[in-house]
């Protein structure tokens, strides 16, 4: 059944420097796989360098989930394999050789297959690792069937890109990828659309269950969305893919190719012409920025501000990312901050008279304002995390360890995205986002 | 401005690890960041961050106490002359009132900060910035004929025993300003009830009753209640009484700072009335002797009940933490507080004694609340089909 579901709770922070509407093409040349943008992953490489891969290669393999190959989404050389502590392996960095050489998985309509060709032709093609599941985060476990498929067709993330933009002619592909969840989920995928969402090729999409969402961020997070839909319970499992993976998984199956073109959103304030960019998954940022940022200390950031990682502009987009955004760093000292009338601050409370004027966007840079100081305020998490769950008291069960009382609280609902917002509007200052995700990391432990 | 960043620069090393000064790094600590916004950037997580901190937090209680407190100066002032049966301009009576106060809130400040800053020293802490309130709470709920060395027992014994020891700022139980208030209460009863202790220097002559001594009189004499002050004395603040306490109508313009800002918690404070007002109406009902009688709103407007409502039992750290817990303790604070009050009458004012029990009750509160969302999500697990 399609839920209309309002949600008032949360908070939009409104920043300067959101992506103009325009699409232009950057084609990269370097290109990096992070085995650090999939949680959990334990990497066994199947190339060294100075090898040759083709699009869709595999590059590496989960080394206790072998059946799960991750692939290059370009042809080329692999340069460097660049490993940090204790041989962590942090990148394999691939340079193109323009040939756009591909591994031929083969087209196929979704409807002529079996579930297990369609997970076979998935896991093969290294498109696989699109899917991740709910609890923990981390790429979905190929023989567990999931109780739904969750995408989300909108972000409400701080100046996050716009998926009716980003879908535009992309309408065929998508029903494809979608059709081949609902063979692998039997039927069981959910859209869940924004209100003010127009794209017909979301609205008019089928095999799905259409829900409609309204309410300030975070309800585009699939979290939340899930947490109304239908809450993860203990032992269940939910998937998510994004809707740039589900059209990547679409191409598969009508191009019988890895298609690694994905459309990034450019934003922040530090942007001389925020925009769209037609670029590849894993690529580098450094074409699409250069040039096009203010000069000055700036922090730039694959994904939003919220949520994102922080990279340096010649590093490389993460896995899942669609975004870039570029905010100034705030590594100042400001004279009596905590006593002026701030009227260019941003605040949820209204301790600075910046609650004035509430239309205004701000440019809001990476300063913590404040230092970290022992819990004190209550209530506060809670406006802008729309969920029937306890915050405060989820962060402190996870802070003591506690497995049970964690479980009992809701862990295997959240994800740190969710708690971003609690993050940002802590007086305290912690770091709940990786409070969180240590949480759900020895709940995994713990169940595996 | 840019003088003082480098002095402060040059000076940090020394107070760092392996520096001269290494023992006062948090002393040095508080004085940096209360003249300079710290330049730490995020590192994980959320890129952006809230401009509020806690610094802007507390500073914004301090301030919505200022006009409780300037009118607690003046009214100390006033009522002292009052009782001596003397005029006085307007400037004499603050004047005087200052100079009754301002020794206080200086004991207390320097006690509560001096043994704050040696405990965050001690714990390798940076100093919390929570004794900013705790410390102008002190002075406004005592009379303002207090020792200063009772002052500065009390308020030692508030943060060491009352705070300190259960780990510091968020981790405490009772609310520091009332363990300081209840700590007097019970050790020097003299000098915090009875009607001489309510008006500075008094007159011997002049009946310094609060009103609720009046009415509290009114149980043993059988009487109707004869209050010494009208109504509008009682709301615009014109009685003797606790520093701060006096004026309703100064209290409210506090409130309305804590809600806008959203630093206080409405649901407290409302909750707080409605609990005293059902009280207050129940006692109505049934009934026996003139106090129980006396109309409800009186309460809301004589005694601690308004400050306690306003600054006290919003208290993020000692009030109940969850949404629906902050109704339950609020109403639960101002059923107490009426009933101590009518009921009780050793002890005319009920607002300290509710608070703090339900400060310990607080967390039991919390507990059945998570309790309900926990037995939510279990319910929500589909029941094995029988085979």
């Amino acid at each position: 059944m399609p839920k209309t579901i309002k949600l008032s709770r949360g908070l939009d922070i409104r920043l300067k420097g959101e992506a103009e509407k325009t699409l232009k093409e950057v084609p990269p040349r370097l290109y990096a796989m992070k085995p650090t943008d999939f949680i959990g992953v334990f990497p066994r490489l199947q190339v060294k360098e100075g090898d040759h891969v083709k699009v869709g290669s595999p590059v590496f393999i989960d080394k206790y989930r072998d059946n799960i190959t991750y692939t290059s989404p370009v042809s080329g050389t692999i340069t460097e394999i660049k490993r940090g502590d204790k041989r962590l392996l942090l990148e394999i960095k691939i340079e193109a050789d323009g040939k756009d050489e591909f591994i031929d998985f083969g087209a196929a309509s979704p409807a002529g297959l079996s579930n297990e060709e369609l997970i076979g032709k998935l896991l093969d093609s290294g498109l696989w690792t699109m899917i991740r599941q709910r609890p923990y985060g981390v790429v979905a476990n190929p023989d567990v069937k999931p109780k739904t498929i969750h995408i989300s067709a909108f972000d409400t993330a701080p100046l996050a890109p716009d998926y009716d933009f980003i879908i535009q002619g992309k309408g065929k592909d998508f029903q494809t990828g979608i059709d081949v969840l609902a063979r692998i989920s039997e039927n069981k995928v959910h859209l869940n659309v924004s209100t003010a969402t127009k794209a017909t090729e979301f609205l008019q999409c089928k095999n799905v269950i259409i829900n409609t969402f309204s309410g300030p961020h975070p309800a585009g997070n699939p979290g939340i969305q899930i947490h109304h839909l239908d809450p993860i319970n203990k032992g269940e499992v939910v998937w998510v893919v994004g809707v740039q993976e589900v059209i990547a998984i679409g191409r598969l199956f009508n191009q019988g190719r890895y298609n690694p073109e994905i459309i990034i959103a450019l934003a922040g304030s530090e942007v001389i012409t925020p925009g769209y960019y037609k670029s590849h998954r894993c690529a580098s940022v450094y074409e699409i920025l250069k040039g096009n940022v203010i000069e000055g200390n700036n922090r730039y950031i694959s994904g939003n501000v919220l949520t994102g990682t922080h990279i340096r502009p010649d590093n490389y987009l993460n896995f899942y990312d669609s975004m870039i955004t570029v905010i100034p760093e705030g590594d100042q000292h400001e004279f009596l901050g905590w006593a002026m009338p701030g009227l260019n601050k941003f605040s949820i409370s209204r301790s600075f008279f910046s609650w004035l004027s509430p239309r205004r966007k701000y440019v809001l840079d990476s300063n913590m304002h404040g230092g970290e100081r022992a819990y004190v305020m209550t209530g506060l998490y809670e406006k802008v995390l729309p969920m029937d769950i306890y915050p405060m008291q989820l962060i402190k069960a996870i802070l003591f360890e506690d497995i049970d009382l964690m479980e009992n609280l809701g862990i295997y609902e959240v994800e740190p995205e969710d708690f971003a917002l609690c993050e940002f509007v802590d007086v305290s200052k912690s770091e709940i986002q990786t409070i969180i995700r240590s949480g759900l990391e020895l709940m995994r432990k713990e169940m595996s | 401005m840019k003088a003082l960043r480098r002095t402060l620069d040059k000076l940090k090393p020394q107070f760092q690890k392996g520096g001269k000064f290494e023992k006062l790094h948090s002393t040095f600590d508080a004085f940096e960041t209360f003249l300079f916004v710290p330049d730490t950037t995020t590192r994980k997580g959320s890129h952006i961050r809230d401009a509020n901190d806690m610094k802007r937090t507390m500073v914004i209680v301090v301030i919505a106490l200022i006009p409780a407190l300037l009118f607690g100066i003046w009214n100390v002032g006033f009522q002292h002359f009052t009782s001596l049966g003397e005029t006085a301009v307007f400037w004499d009576k603050v004047l005087y009132g200052l100079g009754k106060v301002l020794p206080i809130i200086i004991v207390s400040y320097v006690v509560g900060l001096g043994i704050e800053f040696a405990f965050a020293q001690v714990r390798h802490h940076e100093v919390n910035e929570g004794f900013l309130v705790s410390g102008m709470l002190i002075p406004l709920v005592l009379p303002p004929d207090i020792p200063l060395w009772m002052v500065a027992i009390a308020t030692a014994f508030a943060v060491i025993i009352g705070k300190e020891v259960f780990g510091g700022t968020g981790m405490n139980i009772l609310n520091p300003a009332l363990t300081a208030r209840a700590f007097l209460f019970f050790a020097y009863p003299a000098s915090m009830s009875g009607d001489k202790v309510w008006i500075a220097e008094k007159a011997d002559a002049f009946s310094g009753a609060t009103p609720l001594a009046e009415a509290a009189t009114s149980v043993s004499s059988g009487k109707a209640i004869e209050f010494s002050h009208s109504i509008s004395d009682m709301f615009f603040g014109f009685i003797p009484g606790s520093i701060g306490e006096t004026s309703t109508l100064a209290i409210l313009i506090g409130a309305a700072i804590l809600i806008i800002t959203g630093v206080g918690s409405l649901r407290i404070m409302l909750s707080v009335i409605v609990g005293g007002l059902f009280m207050g109406g129940l006692l109505n009902v049934f009934a026996v002797n003139p106090y129980m009688e006396m109309p409800v709103y009186i309460h809301l407007i004589t005694g601690g009940f308004a400050f306690g409502t306003v600054y006290m039992a919003t208290d993020p750290v000692t009030a109940a933490q969850t949404n629906k817990g902050k109704l339950i303790f609020g109403f639960l604070v101002g059923i107490m507080a009426v009933l101590i009050r009518v009921l009780n009458p050793a002890y005319p004012e009920g607002m300290m004694l509710a608070i703090l029990l339900m400060n310990v009750f607080a967390p039991l509160i919390d507990h059945y609340v998570v309790q309900a969302n926990i037995k939510r999500r279990l319910k929500r697990i589909p029941k094995p089909v029988k085979a």
